[in-house]
């Protein structure tokens, strides 16, 4: 690609302090930005603006547990597309396979909860929720793998089939049409300590175990070599079919799981934004960490950060949320973009001879 | 070389739009805009008769921010009442963007950690958490708009409210009627073919009580009037309101109206040219030659009912239904380039009508339900699982509404109207 006699190359790697470098060079940078954006636009001192970030998130115990709370969730969801994306398949169906997770479990609460006792309930929430999860992302999966239908669209799909499958039980649920179904707290997940305890030491084992899934498995090699070539596996006899569709078992199964968290463990109820965009926001996450459970630990903080971040902004300042969605979009831009310069850097062409 | 050509085309086209739309502006022939009148309702100022103590806090929660029609008329009362008792703005703490989950639990106990003595909630479906964070901190009065559970989770300091809106609807419908009747005169369709278009949100009380109400004004002044309802099943979907929308004007509609939140119906009548009755505030500056008028609900005079009860130490009632005498009820001004002629007189007298008792707007001799008057009705008053109805509400010739609870609780299928889906 040439524009302007400029020209874009692949990188050798660097070491890695230096990358740290460069990253912090761009969230530096970043900041500065924000700051005469905010500045600009509303005449605010953006040192103020930070500090409320910083207190919106670590302001008080009950931030750091709501902060750590949404680190988990969006950690999990990201933790169940990860496997599919390191194998090229693009799983955009987190969102729906989370809400169906949940929706199945809200079921069970519904009309097993009184009639079970507590442990097998407890049970029962678990199956049911890990396997609608499996259905709906093994269902675009066989697609996939035997008439090569295109993942993207099919995942797209069957979120809006989830969607629309929440409001029709919840039409149903709820005879009176408000479709807000009153939480069913006494049949939710037990609670250790705090709330959110249970949550996030789910999600802590559950990154130990994809990580050990994907970095020290034959199944997690499987994944890395069916996402690098198609060809290459067939040829030293993998079953791409059959890795194809195990893999988005694997993630259904986590996406099942994040559902169960959401529902069973937080909201003991379900409305079609219970997950709220963040089975998209995890793909975001999953490629920003490069596929590395470990790393998406600090991603997922990082969008969350400043996800809890802006909204206190807005509440301090009164501003606007946009101004809040300005601030994490530029904050963004500049992380995704030294990504990018991390691995290709631009040189400028001598004369249309260029090689590489 | 290409690419550079490629680009400058591009900025070339680029800059002729920008001139392109300042010349056209120009040009264009201005006819005498009449614009909007005063409010046919005259204003109630709010009565302050206690002072509020500087370490006073109050907290509000919004389930969306002011880009939804209706969360912006919450905060718009929420700058009235800081205006009018002088809070400053760290004695008034506004949350937008909170979902109706356990999120609004945490807001709501944020704001307890805030210092804030009392904390307002403006979506249905926040309800079951704020009763929740009631049960945590009897200290700190928790209010909620539009819920149903108040008076029977018998909590001192949770307290339910709404507005008997459904008068401002009726009073609206009188100005949807009299456009019709215009129309009707002016020979652009019979009087058979006045049918109103209307995009709900759920099959919810709230939604039919305002639509049936909506319709019976209209109907009070044009007999032949019928309606068809779309719903959406959400309350902020701007393409689904929009597209709604649209589909009921091919049906043949001849004038909107809506009860969701989004700008996506008036939107969409603005561009097909269809008169529209909006809902929760003025759409006239970005609809001037469409909208003809709104009903509201003006929470300023509740903020400042609850903050009064606290600070001199009296008790908020479990369920508070404010009226067009409150202040509670509002329309907007009426644009007078849209609206038929008389309808500001005829809202006058129907106000008036409403405050003496003449009119009943859920008179039971105004509708009837699969072709009979009703003489009793069960509605469901009191929230339980099975939502099982448990009170009677029709009593001397009309359906006592919003008295027994302050959210709506009629429900009726009433003749004339077509709900074209009740999947929601």
């Amino acid at each position: 690609m040439s524009l302007f006699g400029l020209h874009i190359v692949k990188r050798e790697p660097m070491s890695w302090y230096k990358n740290m470098f460069v990253r912090a060079v761009a969230i530096i940078a970043s900041l500065i930005l924000s700051a005469v954006v905010i500045t600009l636009l509303t005449n605010k001192n953006p040192l103020q603006i930070y500090a409320s970030m910083f207190d919106g998130v670590f302001g008080s115990d009950l931030r750091i547990w709501s902060m750590a709370q949404n680190v988990a969730i969006l950690l999990c969801i990201s933790l169940a597309v990860t496997p599919a994306f390191k194998m090229r398949f693009w799983n955009c169906g987190a969102e729906g396979q989370v809400l169906i997770g949940g929706l199945a479990n809200v079921s069970v609460m519904m009309f097993l909860g009184d009639k079970l006792t507590y442990p097998v309930l407890i049970i029962v929430m678990i199956l049911a929720s890990v396997a609608a999860g499996i259905i709906w992302a093994v269902i675009p999966a066989i697609f996939k793998a035997i008439w090569n239908t295109n993942e993207t669209l099919f995942t797209l799909m069957m979120n809006y089939v989830a969607i629309q499958l929440v409001a029709f039980f919840l039409k149903y649920f709820v005879k009176n049409g408000s479709g807000v179904l009153t939480p069913m707290e006494e049949y939710g997940l037990p609670v250790i300590g705090h709330s959110y305890v249970l949550n996030i030491i789910t999600v802590a084992v559950l990154t130990v175990l994809v990580y050990i899934y994907l970095k020290r498995t034959k199944q997690g090699y499987e994944i890395s070599v069916v996402g690098e070539s198609e060809n290459t596996a067939k040829y030293i006899g993998i079953n791409v079919k059959k890795v194809i569709i195990r893999t988005l078992v694997v993630s259904g199964a986590i996406c099942g799981i994040a559902g169960l968290l959401l529902v069973g463990g937080t909201n003991h109820t379900i409305s079609t934004t219970t997950v709220d965009g963040r089975g998209f926001t995890a793909i975001m996450v999953s490629w920003l960490a490069k596929f590395n459970p470990v790393f998406m630990i600090f991603t997922s903080f990082l969008i969350v950060f400043l996800q809890n971040g802006a909204n206190q902004v807005s509440t301090d300042f009164r501003l606007p949320s946009a101004i809040s969605d300005i601030i994490t979009g530029i904050i963004l831009f500049f992380i995704i973009g030294c990504e990018f310069f991390l691995q290709y850097k631009i040189v400028a062409s001598k004369s249309g001879k260029e090689n590489n | 070389m290409k690419k550079i050509l490629a680009l400058v085309l591009s900025a070339i086209l680029v800059l002729g739009m920008f001139v392109g739309c300042g010349s056209d502006s120009n040009e264009v022939d201005v006819p005498e805009i009449k614009g909007m009148s005063k409010s046919p309702i005259d204003t109630v100022e709010l009565t302050v008769d206690y002072e509020v103590p500087g370490t006073f806090k109050i907290g509000f929660i919004c389930l969306h921010d002011e880009n939804s029609t209706y969360d912006l008329n919450f905060l718009n009362a929420v700058d009235t009442i800081q205006k009018t008792l002088k809070l400053s703005d760290s004695q008034v703490i506004v949350k937008t963007n909170v979902p109706e989950g356990d999120e609004c639990y945490v807001a709501a106990k944020d704001l307890v950690d805030s210092g804030c003595n009392i904390i307002f909630a403006n979506s249905f479906g926040h309800e079951d958490f704020m009763i929740k964070a009631a049960k945590e901190f009897p200290d700190v009065q928790f209010c909620h708009a539009t819920g149903t559970k108040a008076h029977t989770e018998n909590l001192k300091n949770y307290h339910n409210a709404f507005a008997s809106i459904y008068e401002g609807r009726y009073l609206a419908g009188v100005a949807a009627g009299m456009k019709l009747n215009e129309m009707i005169a002016d020979g652009k369709f019979t009087a058979e073919e006045a049918k109103i278009g209307y995009v709900g949100a759920f099959t919810y009380a709230e939604v039919i009580s305002g639509y049936t109400s909506f319709y019976l004004g209209a109907k009070s002044v044009c007999p032949t009037v019928t309606m068809d309802v779309q719903f959406t099943g959400s309350w902020y979907d701007a393409p689904k309101e929009k597209n709604a929308a649209e589909a009921l004007i091919a049906k043949g509609c001849k004038l909107i109206s809506q009860h969701a939140d989004s700008m996506g119906a008036p939107g969409a009548c603005e561009k097909a040219g269809i008169p529209n009755v909006s809902y929760n505030g003025s759409t006239y500056d970005s609809c001037y030659e469409t909208f003809i008028i709104s009903s509201a609900i003006n929470w300023a005079p509740y903020y400042n009912y609850i903050i009064g009860s606290y600070v001199k130490g009296e008790e908020i009632a479990a369920d508070w239904c404010g009226g067009i005498a409150e202040g509670s009820v509002v329309l907007t001004g009426i644009n007078q380039d849209v609206a038929a002629e008389g309808t500001f007189d005829a809202i006058k007298k129907a106000v008036e009508d409403i405050k003496n008792g003449t009119i009943k707007v859920f008179a039971t001799k105004n509708f009837t339900v699969e072709g009979k008057e009703l003489t009793t009705y069960l509605a469901d008053v009191d929230t339980d699982a099975a939502f099982t109805p448990d009170t009677e509400v029709i009593a001397d010739g009309y359906f006592h509404e919003s008295e027994y609870r302050s959210a709506p609780c009629f429900d009726l299928r009433i003749d004339g109207i077509t709900l074209l889906n009740q999947e929601f």
